[in-house]
């Protein structure tokens, strides 16, 4: 109980304070997941469209697939992706192990199908209720899947709203990925990781606070800019 | 650019899993006026206009238009029983079919002011389209294919949820159409509608071609029983 406390005040302290080492870490933190994000989007959106709208021969095993690896296991991706960066793998050349660019790989890796699982799943209804319409209109396959992606965009905002809270909370794959770096790949979640080991609970509880008020900002922000355009639910 | 017309079917049928749902059909249609396509529920009218449109399976026999079935496609629209809203603005339903066809934006909200204005949706322009009623999404779908202009219009029971001065208002529409050498083909429950539309009708049961005669002879002398008896209003067996 002590401890929680003395977490909040030292998390309220930090913050008020600026706290120069908290700022440089939560904003690695978030420029980490918001680029995984951006780029797992731009790779899960179109995907999930394309596995709703078009009929190819490995479509069901390509969602089946999907639909396992939402539940892969972190550390496992942050392992294959330390293989294949590490100096004798096969992408070993780019130099890219322990830095922040290996870090989103790994969450891209994590979130990409997380992202186009829940994304599929609406764009897949939304077709429903189109594909006759569509058809008959004739429009070409780039014009249909932008029309969905469209017009099924509040949706995909929670898809990527999930996706991003997976990222920003996961420590087992940036871990072993990024290796923790004091001032190069220190994230909120590994600094919780570390501080917990070394019986800092005050400290980790209040890096704690201060990434689930992150989380929870990022989300509000997300909804406030979807709700500037205010216009019926469904 | 050519024409569609006439267009001829050869033994065509509209399968669905194996099963035969209509046909197979032999006809020819030519290039004038308006189609009107009678019959019980469930005989095949939906399927008709569906298979003759090209969204239905061709399990047999072919569909030969005067043109390439691509340029075929390109100049007709359909009208469907359900309308389907896009979940957008009214606006933004209008504007879609020709956005998609390249029109620019300022062009096509110029041409969807007026329809909907022709159809009596003129206030309602930025309203979301799946929350209109049932008798303005008919005039929306209605407004959405007629914008493009297109030569050859199917419509599946256009009027089923309209009252009767949105009715009349749209058969107006519809003749307008017509005259200015718009193809109409479309079905309907009301034999008030199809009398006054009618230059030609096809009478469908069980999924075939039943019976076939010029608008108005149709309805005062029919050539079978069964057409006679639909028309009473009776059973038909
Ligand atoms: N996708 C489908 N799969 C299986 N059967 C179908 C399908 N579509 C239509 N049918 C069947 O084909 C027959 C003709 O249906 P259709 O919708 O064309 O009838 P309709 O004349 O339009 O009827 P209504 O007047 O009720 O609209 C019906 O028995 C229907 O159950
Ligand atoms: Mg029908």
């Amino acid at each position: 109980m002590v401890d929680i406390w003395s977490g909040l005040v030292q998390a309220a302290w930090l913050v008020g304070t600026l706290d120069a080492e908290l700022l440089e870490i939560a904003l690695r933190s978030l420029k980490v997941t918001l680029s995984a994000l951006v780029i797992a989007s731009l790779i899960a959106l179109p995907l999930a469209a394309l596995l709703a709208v078009r009929r190819f021969r490995f479509r069901r095993t390509v969602i089946a697939v999907l639909n396992a690896l939402m539940g892969l296991p972190p550390v496992v991706v942050g392992l294959v992706v330390y293989v294949l960066l590490s100096r004798s793998g096969p992408l070993g050349v780019l130099g890219l192990l322990f830095t922040p660019t290996a870090m989103v790989i790994a969450q891209v890796v994590i979130i990409v199908p997380l992202i186009a699982s829940i994304a599929h799943q609406s764009i897949r209804d939304l077709w429903q209720e189109y594909h006759d319409l569509l058809i008959s209109m004739n429009v070409t396959q780039g014009q249909k899947i932008r029309t969905l992606l469209w017009d099924s965009r509040r949706a995909l905002l929670t898809a990527a709203l999930a996706g991003f809270g997976r990222g920003i909370g996961e420590v087992g794959a940036i871990m072993i990925v990024g290796g923790n770096i004091d001032h190069a790949t220190r994230v909120l979640t590994t600094a919780i990781a570390l501080e917990t080991g070394k019986g800092n609970f005050a400290l980790a509880l209040a890096l704690g606070f201060v990434l689930i008020a992150l989380a929870i900002a990022v989300n509000l922000a997300i909804h406030a800019l979807s709700r500037t355009e205010r216009e019926g639910r469904w | 650019m050519s024409d569609l017309f006439p267009v001829r079917l050869e033994a065509a049928r509209a399968t669905r899993r194996g099963r035969t749902l209509v046909g197979p059909v032999d006809l020819e249609l030519d290039g004038a006026g308006t189609t009107v396509v009678i019959g019980p529920n469930g005989a095949g009218k939906t399927t008709f206009l569906r298979m003759l449109h090209g969204t239905a399976r061709l399990g047999g026999g072919r569909i030969r238009w005067n043109c390439t079935t691509e340029e075929a496609r390109h100049h007709q629209c359909f009208v469907f029983q359900q309308p389907v809203m896009l979940r957008r603005t009214v606006m933004q339903n209008l504007i879609y079919p020709l956005r998609m066809r390249g029109m620019s934006r300022g062009e096509a909200e110029d041409r969807a002011r007026r329809w909907a204005a022709r159809v009596g949706l003129g206030s309602m322009l930025t309203r979301q389209a799946p929350v209109l009623s049932g008798g303005e999404r008919q005039k929306l779908a209605l407004a959405r294919a007629m914008i493009t202009e297109p030569k050859l219009l199917f419509l599946d029971e256009p009027c089923a949820s309209l009252d009767g001065r949105a009715m009349r208002e749209i058969e107006e529409i519809l003749q307008e159409a017509r005259a200015g050498g718009m193809r109409l083909i479309l079905s309907t429950h009301d034999m008030g509608q199809a009398r006054r539309l009618a230059d030609e009708v096809l009478f469908l049961l069980h999924g075939w071609l039943h019976d076939r005669g010029a608008g108005p002879e149709f309805f005062t002398q029919p050539a079978t029983p069964q057409a006679r008896a639909f028309l009473n209003g009776d059973i038909v067996e």
